[in-house]
């Protein structure tokens, strides 16, 4: 069997799989990464969103061989050790899931979208989130929580320059 | 001691219903000793729901299945309110499945909350009351100048201990007679109508295992269940030895059913060492089925038969009332009519169905089979009940780990995803992970069931109600109404006025279909609210004034029956919507407001819907505006959430699903064809609660009837057109 290397939140792996098979079930099934949910397998409903290189990308459309050499980032990885991410945070603050399925790959839109965009509008959030469902419907506290972890984030960088002044 | 004891053996008893509780300690051996020091209180006799260590954490166990509806959070909320806890201090942990001593651990048709709402007090008041004994003992101050807050025992003249200080001699107290337990009054509430986030909120947004999907156990396969796509099908022959070349497969197999679809139907099943490898094998299947069993269901049949019999009565008669036929000839009333219509639609869970099992064979004799299953489900008894009449496997032999559910909405009230995974991992004497392709999970799912109603009503010269019929199109299985299909003789507004009529044609299908959130309640309310709309239009009539004039003096319809209207309470959701929403405003061309009422699963429930339609039936709905009765809120972010999901729900439901079938194929197959609301579409949604003094009930399900026909009415009042059928997609409608 083929063998790929790639990064995973941080670390080497080395994986033994079939050219063809899913990021989506490597993680799952071969390293036991499990946050990152299996909703439909044809890159319709953003529940595998992980980074590829920063990208936000569905790991059910994107296979073992395409990823080999890059450096993948699930939501296992989002935090920063103990440190959670400021969106993880907001997440928690506004009780935003419902039953909590579909909230790995929304936070891994979201965190891409702040990485590009650290001042994102309504529409921008819209238009970075519209691949991601939500089957219980927590579309309004996602958004609200977008924001302020945007607001939070920018009151980190202006603290954090502040302090180096 | 004769009395205590009875009055213990009392606790007991009503344990199972909805009482007793046990307080136990980290310290080693206080339970025992206790036992003994108060004779009658054993562990294994009483619930087990609180648990208080000396270094004063709180475990409260949360006995009922976590799948989106909050309930994890909201009934350990109640018991630590009644207790006196911190919330800071408490942990939530799932309960064992064990109903002799949690009680009944399903949960489903928002009956969670009603049905424990005692139950989880007394826990807590029972728990409360030994703490205070135990304080009276240490500090020698009388037990009625005592009071428990703040994970504390404290006494007026500011002397306290907490919790952890006391939990042991707390274990030893009496068990007071749950007769004499004193509730908190509404005002003393420090937890119950506050805001607390979801007690497995971090483990979500970490992405740490929870859902059954997640589960993985040493030596686990991984497997697939290939099922005919007309229901019913059986297998004659299939590529089998090919499957079992493929990478990654380790075997596969045709398993014969019993030809019940809540059970176990005949299929294939493909294990392998990961669900890619099963799931890749599963595409090359190559299977001859013999269909002579199988569904022939049409939907383009069914809504030629309903058309075909719109103008007549039903076979069957549902309610007569009056002298429906009068007032529609009394030349002074205006009498209109319409066919509305409303199609299957599925489930469609986050999380697929799937689920986990371990089969152990025993070796005969004294060494019995054993079984280990992880079951997302809504009620895990039923794990146990396939269990044993389909396997022969007792309670004793067989261990159920209740996992979150990533989304159920009715679904996971079935157990065949069981029957399949306990099947495949006792033919594989091993431990198996079974998961449902997207396509399975539609396909196979037991749905909402379409159905047509053909309306007619008449109002006087004032505007006024005089007479409303119905002839209801419904579907049923072996003579039997699906979950759902009905409509009752006490629907609203039948028993507000004088003349009614209701009368049914029931259609005979095989598709398999089920509850699915606030069944029937779901489809009545667009039909009924709706055509009252417009009838109220036909008089002349502002629908909010029209609708309050319908319910008429404020009194309940069935005394004593919570699950019944009250009028009073429907007239307050319904002035307060109209009231936040500014209802009667000017709108700009194109914009309007559509008011719903709707009452079901005992929520008295009005929104309205602000929409916008533009020349291409581009449709825009700016806000919903609810008003909700289902007396104290608990946890009031997480019935906001309720709220605000089921909006969303129903207009995704309502805006472009639909499950059609020919010749007993489900021709849906995956989000492509079956698609959610997406972020950009999704209104805001503004909730506000009457928080009368009748006991909470459940708010899983009631926000979502009143969605549909408050769109289709606003839908109305800014373009003219009137929507009389779902989803809107098919009325030409975008987004």
């Amino acid at each position: 069997m083929p063998s790929y290397q790639m990064t995973v939140n941080g670390v080497d792996q080395e994986i033994e799989a079939e050219p063809n098979m899913p990021l989506l079930w490597v993680l799952r099934d071969l390293l036991g990464l499990v946050g990152t949910k299996f909703g439909c397998g044809i890159a319709q409903c953003g529940a595998c969103t992980v980074h590829i290189d920063d990208i936000p990308m569905p790991a059910c459309s994107v296979t073992v061989a395409a990823v080999a050499g890059r450096s993948v980032r699930t939501i296992e990885g989002l935090a920063d050790g103990a440190q959670l991410h400021p969106l993880q945070k907001e997440w928690i603050a506004q009780d935003v899931a419902q039953c909590g399925y579909c909230q790995s790959g929304q936070l891994m839109s979201a965190a891409a979208l702040l990485k590009r965009n650290p001042n994102p509008t309504d529409d921008d959030i819209d238009d970075a989130m519209a691949g991601s469902y939500c089957r219980c419907g927590t579309y309004i506290r996602i958004r609200s929580a977008i924001h302020s972890a945007a607001s939070q984030m920018a009151a980190n960088y202006v603290n954090a320059a502040e302090k180096k002044v | 001691m004769n009395m205590k004891l009875d009055r213990r053996s009392f606790l007991r008893v009503t344990s199972i219903a909805g009482g007793g509780f046990i307080l136990s300690s980290v310290v080693p051996g206080a339970l025992a000793e206790g036992s003994k020091a108060e004779a009658a209180v054993t562990s294994a006799e009483l619930n087990a729901f609180i648990k208080v260590s000396s270094d004063g954490k709180i475990t409260i166990y949360s006995a009922n299945a976590e799948m989106g509806q909050g309930i994890k959070t909201t009934l350990p909320m109640i018991i630590a309110e009644e207790l006196g806890a911190r919330w800071e201090d408490v942990e939530v942990l799932q309960s064992p499945v064990n109903q002799e001593l949690f009680g009944l651990q399903m949960a489903g048709g928002s009956t969670t909350v009603p049905r424990t709402w005692n139950q989880m007090r007394q826990m807590g008041a029972s728990a409360r009351e030994m703490f205070i004994s135990a304080g009276s003992l240490v500090m020698e101050l009388p037990r009625e100048e005592l009071k428990t807050q703040n994970s504390m025992v404290t006494h007026e003249s500011g002397r306290s201990m907490t919790f952890g200080q006391l939990a042991s001699l707390a274990a030893k107290q009496a068990v007071p007679d749950v007769e004499t337990l004193e509730f908190k009054s509404r005002e003393d509430y420090t937890i119950i109508g506050t805001s607390i986030s979801g007690v497995d909120n971090l483990v979500i947004v970490t992405g740490t295992a929870l859902f059954g999907i997640d589960t993985r156990v040493p030596d686990m396969l991984y497997a697939a269940y290939h099922k005919c796509p007309a229901i019913g099908g059986t297998v004659v022959s299939a590529n089998i030895e090919e499957i079992k070349a493929l990478p990654g497969i380790v075997d596969a197999f045709i398993v014969e059913g019993n030809d019940d679809p809540t059970e176990l139907l005949d299929g294939i099943a493909i294990v392998g060492t990961n669900t890619f490898a099963v799931f890749d094998a599963k595409s090359k299947l190559k299977v001859k089925w013999d269909e002579s069993d199988a569904s022939t269901d049409s939907w383009t049949a069914l809504v030629e038969q309903a058309k075909a019999k719109q103008s007549q009565r039903g076979d069957d008669e549902i309610v007569d009332k009056g002298d429906v036929r009068a007032a529609f000839a009394n030349p002074d009333t205006t009498t209109i009519e319409a066919f509305y219509e409303y199609p299957f639609v599925a489930h469609l869970c986050m999380e697929p169905m799937n689920c986990t099992a371990h089969y152990k064979k025993g070796k005969g004799l004294l060494d019995d089979d054993t079984l280990e299953m992880w079951v997302p489900t809504q009620g895990p008894g039923r794990a146990l009940s396939i269990a044993d009449s389909m396997f022969g496997l007792g309670k004793d032999q067989v261990t159920v780990h209740q996992m979150r559910l990533g989304g159920s909405f009715g679904r996971r009230v079935y157990k065949e995803y069981i029957a399949e995974v306990i099947e495949i991992s006792k033919r594989m004497e091993a431990p198996v992970k079974l998961t449902w392709t997207r396509e399975d999970d539609i396909r196979h799912d037991f749905f909402r069931s379409g159905g047509f109603q053909s309306v007619k009503g008449a109002v006087d010269k004032q505007g006024k109600l005089v007479a409303f019929e119905n002839h209801f199109f419904g579907m049923q299985h072996d003579g039997k109404p699906v979950s759902g299909s009905r409509f009752g003789a006490n629907e609203f507004p039948i028993l507000n006025i004088e003349n009614a009529y209701a009368s049914k044609t029931m259609f005979e299908i095989d598709i398999p279909c089920g509850p699915w959130r606030a069944p029937g309640s779901n489809t009545n309310a667009f039909v009924v609210q709706g055509f009252l709309d417009e009838l109220a239009h036909a008089g002349g009539r502002d629908y909010l004034d029209f609708l309050l004039e319908l319910m008429g003096e404020p009194r309940w319809f069935d005394e004593g029956n919570v699950r019944s209207l009250n009028t009073g309470r429907a007239a307050g959701v319904i002035k307060r919507a109209a009231k936040e929403a500014g209802w009667g405003r000017q709108m700009p061309t194109g914009r309007g407001l559509g008011l719903a009422f709707y009452l079901s699963h005992a929520g008295h429930i009005a929104e309205v819907a602000e929409v916008s339609v533009d020349a291409n039936k581009k449709l825009t709905v700016h806000q919903v505006t609810v008003a909700v009765d289902v007396g104290p809120i608990i946890n009031r972010s997480g019935a906001i959430s309720q709220v605000q999901g089921a909006v969303i729900d129903g207009l995704s439901t309502m805006m472009a699903q639909k499950i059609t079938f020919e010749k007993g194929r489900v021709q849906q197959s995956n989000f492509h064809d079956y698609p959610v609301l997406r972020m950009p579409d999704a209104p805001r949604v503004d909730v506000h609660f009457i928080e009368s003094d009748y006991s909470p009930t459940g708010l899983g399900e009631p926000a979502l009837p009143p969605l549909a026909p408050a769109v289709a009415n606003a839908i109305f009042a800014a373009s003219g057109h009137r929507v009389r059928k779902m989803p809107l997609v098919e009325e030409g409608y975008t987004m």
